[in-house]
């Protein structure tokens, strides 16, 4: 019954998985971390319809908080990093390193 | 043979003898207020030192006053002054003719030292740093002699081996005065082991260091324990009165101040090995026994070897250290008598103290005429210019080669006859050692008094100022008459009975026994030779190359070469293996370890490449790994 829903979660969260190794620009990487936490918000919506019980959609509730909050702060840096460096791409900005 | 030791008695009376301790705290506290208020005492330290000394001394005689009016059976008084070392060790003092005659040769010639000092240090600017440590030295010293246990006698001889670092290095910036310190440290430690060792062996079999208790738990029969302890203490004595096979650091220890060497030689440092051996005579070296044997032996084969490196200085106060060796020799062979020759050895020890004192201060007196030159081969001549001091120096070398009637004559024939109707081969040697000692003394006295002039160009020799000259003179007095007076019917001898036992009846001095008459007839000859050689004939002011038997008394019979390749060589072998082993063995497993660490960490530091999706790839593949490890083992 509920299989689908698995289905589609696991392959959102292939498709984001993918494109977070492969994708250089910051903001499609960005937008593919989205894609992997709503797949993993569909799998605990999913198992809580199949369990029957609400823990499943809090902690669903509560992923959509952190996301959001994530976006906030992940934007922020990216524009700054755009604005000083003139590049969105994850591979320029590797200055941390050994 | 009876030795009649008297009991030692705790005193009761309230008169100087209860503030002997006094002796010792006012040169020690001369010491601490010249040390620790440093260059504000400069103006005065000097005074202060000399005051101090010679408070030590008015402190002395009148407790020998007092000593003297005991009866001979009360004439040794122990005074107590403070628990020590609980249950083991009762500090206190012992005054009695023993240690009464050692503490006025301390106090007055050290005294005498102190005074002749003011002028010969009055250029140095260390003056009061010099005065601090001869106070230092003659506090010590009278501690060793005073104490009434083996505890208080070892720090006192600490004490004297410390101020006598300090005394011998007191121009520390001349390198070979901090290399001759150094080697008297040294040297004295390895005779110190022996004392303390001999100690702990005391204390362990005995159960006591006093020499109260002692009397009553060492039978006086030698056994093993006692020949041990009896060894071991005269090793420590032969550190510190520098005998073979100790002798090497005396001769290095020229470099300290003239003065310095006077006072180690005359009036302190070098009898304690003496007193050492005779206050434990009765215990540990009874007459007969093997430990006193070997004390003659030591003796006597010292006196000899000293006399021949004396023989070969040109070096003026190196040929005195050599005679001191020698003269400290005769008294050591005394001392191994039994209490026959306790009174001659003090004897000698005494007139020693002053004829070689007046020798030492005459050299320095010659010294400090001469720009500081040492060589005699530079002297010559001298007796014009300085005339107190060539008078002064020739009474001390008439009483040291035992001329008829002065000083030395009484005292070490006393020792010789003692020797040789004891043990005659050893008494004969020394009969020979006093024939070389009125060939080398003769051949000092005339290089530097007599022929020609051979001085430096810019050598302008004048008598030096009275308040060196003064010290000299009442030296000089000392040398001529003391001999006699101790000596003749048997003052001395009487007077140490109560101390160091004997018979009652004191030897009768013989004028005219074979081995004296031998001996003068050998110090004639051995003075004609050194007149003919030295005297007569022109002396080159360049040391000739000599025979090898010259060359052998040069280098102090090798002494120094044997302790090199005997003990100083294996020893830096020792010490390069020890280092190799730290360096490679122990520095290389520490490092090595640390260069590992260094290196893996250094390589792991690449996989931090910057790169957020190579992050990202590790992060899922780690996670992936965690999944099917998870599924394996099934607990999901």
């Amino acid at each position: 019954m509920t299989t689908h829903y698995l289905v589609l979660s696991a392959l959102l969260f292939g498709i984001g998985a993918v494109g977070v190794l492969i994708r250089r620009n910051a903001i499609v990487v960005f937008m593919c971390v989205e894609l992997m936490l709503n797949a993993c918000n569909l799998a605990f919506v999913t198992f809580s319809r199949q369990v029957g019980n609400l823990e499943g959609q809090i902690i669903a509730f509560f992923v959509m908080v952190v996301a959001a909050a994530e976006v906030v702060v992940g934007l922020a840096i990216i524009v700054t990093i755009f604005r000083t460096r003139r590049s969105a791409s994850v591979d320029d900005a590797n200055l941390l390193k050994y | 043979m009876e030795s009649e030791i008297a009991q030692i008695a705790q005193y009761a009376g309230d008169g100087v003898i209860g503030l002997s301790w006094l002796m010792i705290a006012f040169p020690l506290v001369g010491a601490f207020i010249l040390l620790v208020f440093g260059r504000f005492t400069n103006r005065w330290g000097h005074l202060l030192g000399v005051a101090m000394s010679l408070a030590s001394f008015v402190v002395a005689v009148l407790a020998f006053m007092e000593l003297i009016g005991f009866g001979e059976d009360q004439r040794r008084q122990a005074v107590h002054l403070y628990e020590f070392i609980p249950g083991m060790v009762d500090m206190g003092l012992l005054v009695d003719p023993l240690s009464i005659s050692f503490a006025l040769l301390i106090t007055g010639v050290g005294s005498l030292i102190h005074i002749y000092s003011i002028g010969y240090m009055s250029h140095d600017e260390h003056r009061r740093r010099f005065f601090a440590y001869l106070n230092l030295f003659v506090a010590a010293m009278l501690l060793l002699v005073l104490a009434d246990n083996y505890v208080g006698l070892f720090i006192g001889w600490e004490g004297v081996g410390l101020a006598s670092y300090l005394l011998i290095g007191f121009w520390q910036f001349k390198p070979s005065a901090a290399v001759a310190a150094k080697k008297a440290f040294v040297v004295n430690r390895v005779g110190d082991f022996g004392l303390l060792v001999g100690m702990f062996v005391i204390w362990t079999s005995f159960g006591t260091l006093a020499f109260k208790d002692l009397g009553a738990k060492v039978s006086g029969a030698e056994n093993g324990v006692t020949l041990a302890i009896g060894l071991l203490l005269l090793l420590g004595a032969c550190g510190k009165s520098a005998q073979l096979p100790l002798q090497s650091w005396l001769l290095d220890a020229m470099e300290g101040p003239t003065p310095v060497s006077a006072l180690i030689h005359a009036a302190t440092m070098v009898t304690a090995g003496v007193y050492l051996v005779v206050r434990s005579g009765a215990f540990f070296f009874p007459e007969g026994s093997g430990a006193a044997l070997a004390a003659a032996i030591v003796g006597a084969v010292t006196l000899l070897a000293g006399a021949i490196i004396g023989c070969a200085k040109d070096d003026i106060k190196k040929g005195l250290a050599g005679s001191t060796m020698s003269q400290i020799g005769y008294m050591m062979l005394g001392a191994g008598l039994g209490p026959a020759g306790y009174a001659f050895a003090i004897g000698h020890l005494i007139t020693h103290g002053f004829f070689k004192a007046d020798l030492f201060l005459g050299a320095g007196s010659i010294m400090h005429g001469m720009n500081d030159e040492v060589d005699m081969r530079k002297y010559g001549g001298l007796r014009k210019y300085m005339p107190v001091t060539f008078a002064t120096f020739f009474i001390g070398y008439l009483a040291i080669i035992g001329f008829p009637l002065l000083s030395g004559y009484f005292t070490k024939d006393g020792i010789i006859e003692t020797a040789v109707h004891h043990q005659p081969v050893l008494g004969w040697l020394a009969v020979l050692g006093a024939g070389i000692t009125g060939f080398y003394m003769s051949r000092m006295v005339f290089m530097t008094f007599f022929g020609q002039k051979r001085w430096a160009d810019d050598a302008h020799p004048h008598e030096s100022p009275s308040v060196m000259t003064v010290p000299l003179m009442i030296l000089s007095l000392g040398a001529l008459g003391l001999g006699a007076y101790l000596v003749l019917g048997g003052t001395l001898y009487t007077f140490l009975r109560p101390a160091v036992g004997g018979e009652a009846t004191p030897p009768v001095f013989d004028f005219a026994s074979t081995p004296g008459l031998v001996t003068l007839v050998l110090v004639a000859i051995g003075a004609a030779i050194a007149w003919v050689k030295y005297g007569r004939a022109e002396v080159p002011a360049v040391q000739p190359r000599g025979s090898f038997v010259t060359t052998f008394a040069r280098r102090d019979l090798y002494g120094d070469a044997l302790n090199e390749s005997l003990f100083m060589r294996p020893g830096q072998w020792l010490t390069r293996i020890a280092v190799f082993f730290d360096n490679r063995g122990i520095d290389g497993l520490v490092n090595g370890l640390a260069a590992g660490i260094g290196g893996t960490s250094g390589r792991l530091r690449r996989v931090q490449t910057g790169f957020a999706r190579t992050y990202a790839l590790s992060i899922f593949i780690g996670a992936a790994l965690l999944t099917g490890a998870l599924l394996l083992v099934g607990n999901i």
